[in-house]
């Protein structure tokens, strides 16, 4: 009775097996499809652009990069005030949060008491999750009139009296203004720069510093010579990733940057970026030209931004593949 | 013996000794003279919005609309409209994400595809998010032909993706082998080795992973600026302008109305709490799930 | 904690569920609102306006004041009931869009500065020197040409910051079209439109942009619709009209100026109210306007528009005047109620008539 049973049950395996491997198979195309979504999303994003700037590219051609005019009465328009503006804010928030990241990661992995550590890279990783639009309206509401009254007169008066950065901070005291904006920006970029250096920082093998510890050398000689070396290209990852974010960002830039399509020779002046234009002017954009100009405007960044985050990542595989070894 | 004594003694030459002293001091004097600075700043941000949001905070504010210029009012349907949008955008994204991840986690491992993925992945992760308002009103938006709530939640859904895709193939890469084999030494099929095994050990993980992006998604502005739009009334209509906190905190925050402007600040306080709170909350969860094994 | 994290993960769930499903069954239970976009100048008299509209009948009015240029951009989009610009459309522009457009409210755009110690009325500029400022001939405002406008007033050293608007603006149009007028320098080298580019200064967003940023930043010259100045206590400068009167910007000075429209023999109503002759014409006087098709999308959301422009017309008048805007006078609105039953039309049928409202 039994060995019918088994019989039975056994000629039952086949088609079980079979409905196994449906089931697996089905499961595995289904996450593959999704898997190809996130390629298809990105296509679709550069898809879209270009469809999108492809009006305004016919109509100026790559001269739409290299040409400083922003007129929408005559339909002209040219891309460079705001890739100017974009760069240079980023350059100043970076000019300005490195140093500073670089001493806050030192401080929580050479100098931190232990029972701060934890509190304080914590505290510092809350602080990157704060929404960019709240740096936008500090810096409106505090930081420009603080700029105002205090900094920017400041500045006028000394630097802008030498001889070669006469040019460089000129002009009347706005408060908003490229300075301003970049100072923002690198405040902003402040706590995901420092996260990134003091994760790459730890990566360091203790062994490695307690060797030059051992040695007779003092914090800021390890730190300088055993640490920086070691994780170089990481740190220029992480710093590649901050400026990817410093490019992209809108909301912390917007409220303070002035609006104006000109590229000025003072840090002074106002200015825009490429994502302070488009939030400005895309929703009242008249007219095929101006639109399309916008969306292009779109394209170029995500240009930029595409190549430093590529070469971040490709910097930080390096890291992750040498810290493995 | 003194110190110089016994330097010479040893044939040690202060001076240089000396000055690497200094030098390290005046290194790391600077280091935290720089933390204290940066630190300085983000205190003063967060004391600025605590100090003007709290003048703002009352009942009022969860219960009535946004009111029209010189009006008194509140924020309840900009608040609304992100609750809703941050759930649809949520509800969309996730499994979306969840399962993308578990074919970079389960099946695509290391093979070319994979590796390409991932890497765009990254890129969709770190991508500003204007470019992604750009491209969802170019898709939706010009088809529909209007403005929508439905746009504004697929804009967030764009942005949930790429970082529950992430944090999940981490969370399944850390499930040990083991489980993995035992199930399947056991009979388990692989679809049913990795949801009913792989998924239930990495669950929490996932889960601080779909927290982290919700307060992500909850303070973005740029995706909606041009998909969502906003609203002035409250509005349930999901194909239509929906009003949502970022976006009406940007509109108060530029104009120069005193009472919208404090309504301004309430809302960025109660969206800096929020995330603040899911945060803290995605740790402490991460945290009591590492602790329970 | 397993239990824990189950019965969240439900509930959550369930909350999400219940979410979708209640917007989903109210949008059929909703009232339908009126959507519009466009001008800021209006802005304030349409938000009382809908306030009160709201009160009496629950019908909303959901009006983006995103400047007249993407009022017109979204009207000929067709993704709003009604586009309100300051800068009329021309009757050609009106015909090849297939538009009908009418004057709504009248109103002044008014010169607001930042300076300290400074009250409303007590610097008086003219056409020329505001031409200069904004080309920035002009810098500080000790400068010899203000002080020629103004003996007696102790100017500071301090610099001028002019502010323009960034975006699409009907009020840019006016204040741009007078400046031309008056300064035929200003003329040449920048025109009148909706946006043109600026030589110096900073640019703001909307009419709200410009007061606040006039509002924050010491020096800082703009210019916004009077309702603007007035609301949020930014004080204003005098100006020099045609005639060479100096004029405060006062709700007749407003209506001074507007006498002088010729509703009447405008095509399209297109009538532009700037330096107008008169010796108490406030010299940047214009009309907003509201653009809609002619033959509508959805009649039923065109027919709701209709009844509350109706209602603007004949209940909305004091709210109006409170903000210091003109209201249009009776005669020309008879004649734009005869526009709308002539030329708004589903299909023959007027979209609106008289006897529809109460």
């Amino acid at each position: 009775m039994t060995e019918l049973a088994v019989v039975s049950d056994r000629t039952s395996i086949p088609s079980h097996g079979q409905r196994q491997r449906l089931q697996d198979a089905a499961f595995r195309l289904s996450t593959l499809f999704f898997a190809l979504v996130v390629l298809t999303l990105l296509g679709g994003v550069i898809i879209a652009l270009v469809e999108g700037s492809l009006p305004a590219l016919k109509e100026f051609g790559l001269g739409f990069v290299f040409t400083e005019v922003w007129n929408p009465v005559t339909e002209k328009f040219g891309a460079l005030a705001p890739i100017y503006g974009t760069l240079v804010t980023s350059l100043i928030a970076m000019a300005v949060g490195v140093p500073v990241s670089f001493g806050i990661a030192i401080f929580l992995t050479e100098i931190c008491p232990p029972w701060l550590k934890r509190p304080l890279g914590v505290a510092i990783e809350l602080l990157a999750g704060i929404p960019s639009i709240i740096y936008g309206i500090w810096g409106l509401f505090v930081f420009a009139p603080f700029m105002q009254s205090t900094v920017q007169p400041f500045l006028i008066n000394t630097l802008g009296q030498l001889p070669y950065l006469e040019d460089v901070f000129m002009g009347p005291p706005y408060g908003i203004g490229i300075l301003t904006a970049g100072l923002i920006l690198g405040i902003m970029v402040l706590p995901f720069i420092t996260s990134i250096t003091r994760d790459v920082f730890e990566t360091v093998p203790p062994m490695l510093k307690e060797s030059a510890y051992g040695l007779g050398a003092t914090t800021w000689e390890v730190v300088w010579r055993v640490v920086l070396p070691y994780t170089r290209v990481g740190v220029v990852g992480g710093l590649m990733l901050g400026l990817g974010r410093a490019l992209g960002e809108t909301m912390a830039v917007t409220f303070v940057i002035g609006n104006s399509h000109r590229i000025a020779s003072s840090l002074l002046a106002p200015g825009t970026t490429i994502s302070a234009a488009i939030a400005n002017e895309f929703t009242e954009a008249v007219g095929d030209v101006y639109t399309s100009s916008l969306v292009a405007l779109g394209l170029i960044l995500f240009v930029i931004t595409f190549i430093v985050l590529t070469l971040a990542k490709l910097m930080l595989l390096r890291l992750q593949r040498n810290a493995g070894t | 013996m003194t110190q110089a004594s016994a330097a010479a003694v040893h044939g040690i030459d202060l001076g240089i000794y000396r000055r690497r002293r200094l030098v390290n001091g005046l290194a790391l004097t600077l280091a935290l003279g720089a933390a204290g600075l940066g630190l300085f700043w983000l205190v003063a941000i967060l004391w600025t919005l605590l100090w003007n949001g709290l003048g703002s905070l009352s009942l009022g504010i969860v219960t009535q609309m946004t009111p029209p210029p010189g009006a008194e009012g509140g924020l309840l349907n900009a608040i609304f409209g992100t609750v809703v949008m941050t759930s649809l955008a949520t509800a969309l994204g996730t499994p979306i994400g969840i399962l993308a991840g578990t074919w970079l986690a389960e099946f695509g491992k290391t093979n070319k595809l994979a590796e390409v993925i991932r890497f765009i992945n990254d890129i969709l992760l770190s991508a500003p998010s204007i470019i992604v308002g750009l491209f969802i009103y170019e898709v939706l938006v010009i088809r529909m032909g209007h403005f929508s709530a439905w746009a504004g939640a697929v804009a967030l859904a764009v942005i949930v993706i790429p970082v529950v895709v992430r944090t999940t193939e981490d969370m399944l890469k850390l499930v040990p082998n083991s489980l993995r084999e035992a199930a399947a030494a056991l009979g388990a099929p692989q679809w049913k080795v990795v949801t009913m095994v792989a998924y239930r050990a990495a669950r929490n993980g996932m889960i601080t992973g779909v927290l982290l992006a919700i307060a992500r998604i909850s303070g973005e502005t740029a995706p909606l600026l041009f998909t969502a739009l906003n609203n002035q009334f409250w509005s349930t209509d999901m194909n239509a302008p929906m009003a949502n906190l970022p976006v009406v905190i940007f509109q108060f925050a530029m104009s120069p109305y005193e009472e919208w402007q404090k309504l301004a600040w309430g809302g960025a306080l109660m969206i800096t709490l929020a995330i603040l709170i899911l945060n803290i909350g995605a740790r402490a969860f991460a945290a009591l799930s590492t602790t329970s094994k | 904690m397993t239990i824990l994290t189950k019965t969240t993960l439900r509930h959550a769930a369930f909350g999400l569920c219940a979410a979708v499903a209640v917007s989903g069954a109210s949008v059929a239970a909703q009232a339908a609102d009126i959507s519009g976009a466009g001008a800021t100048f209006p802005y304030p008299i349409y938000s009382k306006w809908a306030d009160a509209y709201k009160k009496e009948t629950n019908v909303g009015l959901n009006y983006q004041s995103i400047g007249s240029g993407g009022g017109i951009k979204q009207i000929k989009a067709k993704t709003v009931t009604f586009g309100a610009s300051d800068m009329p459309l021309k009757p050609e522009d009106l015909e090849a869009a297939g538009l009908v457009q009418w004057p709504q409210i009248m109103g002044g755009v008014v010169p607001v500065i930042n300076l300290k110690g400074l009250k409303s009325g007590e610097i008086k500029l003219s056409g020329t020197v505001l031409g200069n400022i904004y080309l920035g001939e002009i810098k500080k405002w000790n400068d010899d040409q203000i002080k020629a406008l103004n003996p007696g007033v102790a100017l500071p050293n301090t610099a001028i910051a002019p502010v323009y608007r960034s975006d699409g603006s009907g009020t840019n149009f006016l204040f741009t079209d007078y400046l031309s007028k008056a300064s035929p320098k200003f003329g040449t080298q920048i025109g009148a439109n909706t946006s043109v580019q600026w030589p110096a200064g900073i640019g703001a967003k909307g009419n709200e942009g410009v007061a606040n940023m006039v509002k924050q930043t010491e020096g800082a010259i703009g210019y916004v619709e009077y309702a603007y100045a007035k609301q949020n206590n930014i004080p204003y400068a005098a100006l020099k009209n045609k005639d060479g009167n100096v004029v405060m910007p006062t709700i007749q000075a407003f209506q001074a100026a507007a006498a002088n429209a010729d509703w009447a023999n405008s095509k399209g109503y297109y009538v532009i109210l700037t330096d107008e002759p008169g010796k108490d014409s406030w010299p940047i006087t214009g009309a907003s306007f509201i653009l809609m098709h002619k033959t509508p999308q959805d009649p039923a959301a065109a027919a709701e528009a209709l009844k509350f422009f109706d209602w603007a017309y004949k209940d909305g008048g004091k709210l109006a005047s409170d903000l210091d805007y003109v209201p249009m006078p009776d005669n020309v609105v008879q004649m734009i109620r005869k526009t709308w039953a002539d030329q708004i039309k589903a299909g023959d049928k007027p979209v609106w008539t008289a006897a529809a409202t109460k």
